[in-house]
């Protein structure tokens, strides 16, 4: 288990089937290891906002203990093109 | 976003009482079983687990979620403060299945954490779910304001 932003990159991009992935490293503004990640999959759809998060979570069951701050955004790919256009 | 300073000294009295009033700080129940935490996520409707104290707030993420309540003009709100307590600090991060703090309850089901309340917020599901539970937003009396000029 490594908790670089690549391994946690490719990690939820394989657990969640997921179209697009950002893993940003936070630690130096938290002090501690911290991540802020946005996740793009169709596996949200229809899926309200807790249960999106609870998917992400269970995606890194075992590095969540490790880091100490976790920010997420999780999208569908309707949603993500929408923002995108924005 | 900066934490206010507290208003009521007697808050650092409130060890003992349960929360009630402007989001002064609780004593949770002895215990952090999950019988006990199941109590004090239903004793109140609005309930967070927090690093810090609605006045004195000693993270980021918490302090963001007593910044919404604030902006909502959510007064009366059960605040604990897992640094106080290290058995509460997992016991919750258990009882929820959540691993971090702060961590909100709404009539006694947990909502989520800081980003989730903040999307309910910027989405408007905050008023909403506020309602459900017979607190009107502040932010709702705002619009009201610039309607009628």
């Amino acid at each position: 288990m490594e908790l670089s932003s690549d391994y946690l990159r490719e990690k939820l991009q394989r657990g969640l089937e997921a179209e697009h992935v950002e893993v940003e490293d936070t630690t130096l503004n938290r002090c501690a290891t911290s991540f802020r990640v946005l996740v793009v999959s169709a596996k949200f759809e229809g899926k309200p906002l807790l249960q999106r998060h609870r998917l992400v979570n269970e995606c890194l069951a075992e590095e969540l203990p490790h880091i100490h701050a976790f920010e997420q955004k999780t999208l569908t790919p309707e949603q993500w093109t929408r923002e995108r256009r924005k | 976003l900066r934490p206010r300073p507290s208003r009521n000294a007697d808050a650092h009295q409130a060890w003992n009482r349960p929360a009630h009033g402007p989001g002064l700080s609780a004593r949770p129940p002895s215990g952090t079983t999950g019988g006990a935490l199941d109590a004090m996520v239903k004793k109140d409707k609005v309930v967070v687990f927090l690093k810090g104290t609605p006045e004195q707030p000693q993270c980021g993420f918490s302090n963001a979620v007593v910044q919404i309540l604030r902006l909502h003009g959510v007064r009366d709100y059960a605040a604990y403060n897992v640094l106080d307590d290290p058995e509460l600090r997992q016991g919750i991060k258990d009882y929820s299945n959540w691993p971090t703090i702060p961590q909100v309850f709404l009539n006694g089901e947990f909502v989520g954490g800081c980003d989730i309340l903040l999307q309910m917020h910027q989405n408007g599901d905050l008023v909403e779910e506020l309602k459900k539970l017979g607190i009107r937003s502040a932010l709702l009396d705002e619009k009201t304001d610039q309607d009628s000029k």
